[in-house]
């Protein structure tokens, strides 16, 4: 822009400011759901920096802010993947059929609390919690059942397993086999995120290191076997769950990212071997334009310092290709059918954030795993914003927003911030062992909670707009405590009924393996072939790899 | 006046949801309270044997992972054995409306703070019944 121009907005702002100046605002912080500051009005000024080529560039070209493929929902729209699965590998089953049979176009296997863990089901500590939050898994036959009658040549399934994903990978490999699919022909993602465990979930079972050595193993093994799948889906959703800001998700999801990136080199892999499979996975909390920016900003990030600072040659090693989920703490227990619209306008940022595929939380999940009735009209969400709401027509319609243009920049200069900061503290494992990211989100979430408990934030329907008489008029899903007994007995018969010379066998030459330096993905495969659980894989890691324990403060 | 409400603020089962846990026991010592967290994955053993081992007046669970019914049951029969039932349990979580009214009906609960409650709320309840 001319600086005569510039010159003439300003002198308009001048002008602007003496009339604004003189009205009364409402008496509230304004500022994002993070906490970020906000100003009443964006204007050229506010991108006068701004280099549209450099900075923005078209759909699929670099560095990719508006989008990762050029022609974006025009040509595919985003995959519509509901997180689902809860009880028994039949009950799943059933509930991954009713999906596709609504229109559903990939799924999405969640695993219960023993499984995410590594125990198998008759484990005194899984009991209570077998088929509770996820489905349960202990083996090949149970992976078998699960998706009995859908071939895996045809569908793509995500699977958010991570210190374990090695296990639950082999058998999602081993059930393709036994349906006659080649692993060349699989599609899918494995969460297998193990830095945002020690961040935030703290799903872990074991060391960074060893940890570390199983990501890089599945690396190597998936570029040769399984070229088709994400080996890696790098999550900042939890880290956000955990409280953090819209700030930190960006920047400590994306310096994850950077950590796998240099495992995977000083595995003595190329960045273009590896780096097309890693993806992402973003939160979308309800402060719309804040989630927008933070999607076009990773994507720049990202393309950026994989050329600069990586080396990276492949266009596809550059790509922030990325799954949203809806914000589950931004839901509320109280009036839940309120959940239906924060829900909507989530995703509705999330695809304007250009996202390529997409899980809207339904309104239950607050209290229960969702009813059938409350994912249909998640589902459905999705599909009013790519069929009703015409804004899939347009490449990144918000590109050019003063507002959205300052706040993306703005998201870029703080995550650098905080990338020079773990730099500083010797790196991501460093950081961890230092507790930075857990004390960092730990002091955001306290931060919001102060500020709800004092009205400074307002949640609807739970510190405002709340009637005495509110009643909860929605059915909850139950999960049948029959089902654990049943999960257990299954696996008792299973102990009793497979080769049982062979299983051990394979759990030896597992053991041995991990001690050497050996890809263990091979070893952990003849495994689970022969049917051992994935308890008594963990077990037999556990022993050569020790746990992790966490310092725990807050 | 005797010294400082002494809590346990606990995580069971094998969620890593501690979100919740780690804002509450903030907000407690905020409040003057001495507060303990045990950290994550804790069996309803090492729950109880901190209780006790902490001498505390109150053991607030935190529990996301759908084991409530199992999980709170297992701490007050632990205390009991361990002949520390004046120690009071609460707790918060994904915990259904149904399941709240049988933990408190069985006295397998004192309290149950759901989730938007103010941690206000749950400091004056400490106070009222310490």
């Amino acid at each position: 822009m001319s600086s005569d121009k510039l010159n003439e907005i300003r002198q308009g702002k001048e002008k602007w400011l003496e009339k604004r100046s003189q009205m009364k605002d409402r008496n509230v912080k304004f500022e994002t759901v993070s906490s970020l500051p906000v100003k009443d009005l964006y204007t050229p000024e506010d991108v006068s920096d701004l280099d549209y080529m450099r900075d923005l560039g078209y759909p699929g070209e670099y560095p990719y802010t508006r989008g990762v493929q050029s022609n974006m929902y025009r040509g595919r729209l985003w995959t519509m993947r509901q997180f689902a699965g809860f009880g028994t590998a039949k009950e799943s089953n059933q509930r991954y059929k009713f999906l596709l049979s609504r229109g559903q176009t990939g799924l999405s296997v969640a695993f219960d609390m023993p499984t995410i863990m590594g125990y198998d089901s008759d484990h005194p500590r899984s009991l209570g919690e077998v088929g509770r939050v996820g489905v349960a898994i202990d083996s090949l036959a149970d992976m078998e059942t699960l998706f009995d009658g859908i071939p895996l040549d045809q569908v793509s399934t995500s699977m958010t397993t991570n210190a374990p994903a090695s296990i639950l990978w082999c058998m999602y490999i081993a059930t393709g086999e036994k349906q006659g699919v080649p692993s060349e022909k699989l599609r899918g993602t494995i969460q297998n995120d193990i830095l945002k465990e020690y961040i935030a979930q703290k799903s872990w079972i074991f060391p960074p290191e060893p940890s570390m050595r199983l990501i890089t193993d599945i690396f190597k093994y998936a570029k040769d076997h399984v070229p088709k799948w994400n080996t890696v889906s790098i999550s900042g959703y939890h880290i956000r769950e955990a409280g953090s800001t819209a700030v930190q998700e960006l920047a400590f999801t994306l310096a994850d990212g950077f950590a796998y990136v240099e495992a995977g080199i000083e595995a003595g892999l190329d960045v273009d071997d590896f780096a097309p499979r890693l993806s992402f996975f973003f939160n979308s909390h309800i402060d719309f334009f804040e989630e927008i920016a933070k999607y076009r900003a990773a994507r720049r990030i990202w393309a950026r310092r994989m050329k600069e600072k990586y080396g990276a040659k492949n266009p596809k090693s550059l790509l922030c290709r990325f799954h949203t989920q809806t914000a589950g703490c931004s839901l509320t227990a109280q009036q839940p059918e309120n959940n239906i619209v924060r829900t909507a306008f989530e995703a509705l940022a999330a695809v304007l954030g250009g996202t390529q595929s997409l899980h809207t939380n339904s309104m239950d999940e607050v209290l229960a795993l969702p009813t059938e009735k409350a994912v249909q009209i998640a589902l459905r969400t999705q599909q009013l914003i790519a069929y009703e709401t015409g804004v899939p027509n347009v490449i990144d319609p918000l590109a050019g927003s003063y507002y959205v243009e300052a706040l993306t920049d703005k998201m870029e200069e703080e995550a650098e911030k905080y990338f020079e900061e773990i730099e500083r503290r010797g790196g991501v494992l460093a950081a961890i062992d230092q507790n930075y990211f857990q004390q960092e989100i730990a002091d955001a979430a306290y931060r919001y909670q102060t500020e709800v408990d004092k009205k400074e934030k307002i949640v609807v329907g739970v510190n405002e707009f709340v009637h005495d008489d509110e009643e909860l008029d929605i059915e909850l899903l139950k999960i049948d405590p029959e089902l654990e007994r049943a999960q257990v007995e299954h696996l008792k018969k299973l102990r009793q009924e497979r080769d049982n010379n062979r299983v051990n066998d394979t759990l030896d030459a597992l053991k041995k393996a991990a001690a050497g330096p050996d890809n263990l993905i091979p070893y952990i495969l003849e495994c689970v072939r022969s049917y051992a659980t994935q308890g008594e894989i963990v077990d037999t890691m556990r022993e050569v790899f020790g746990e992790y324990k966490e310092r725990p403060t807050f | 006046m005797a010294g400082k409400i002494r809590v346990l603020v606990a995580k069971p089962g094998l969620d890593g949801h501690d979100r919740g846990a780690r804002v509450i026991a903030r907000g407690l010592r905020d409040a003057g309270m001495e507060v303990v967290y045990t950290g994550l994955h804790q069996t309803p053993e090492q729950v109880v044997e901190a209780a006790i081992q902490e001498d505390v007046d109150v053991v607030g669970l935190s529990i996301l992972s759908g084991a409530h019914m199992t999980l709170f049951p297992k701490v007050c029969e632990l205390l009991r054995e361990n002949d520390a039932e004046d120690i009071k349990v609460i707790g918060g979580g994904t915990i259904p409306e149904e399941d709240v009214e049988e933990l408190l009906k069985n006295g397998w609960a004192a309290q149950i703070f759901t989730p938007g409650t103010p941690i206000e709320k749950i400091v004056e309840w400490i106070n009222n019944n310490v």
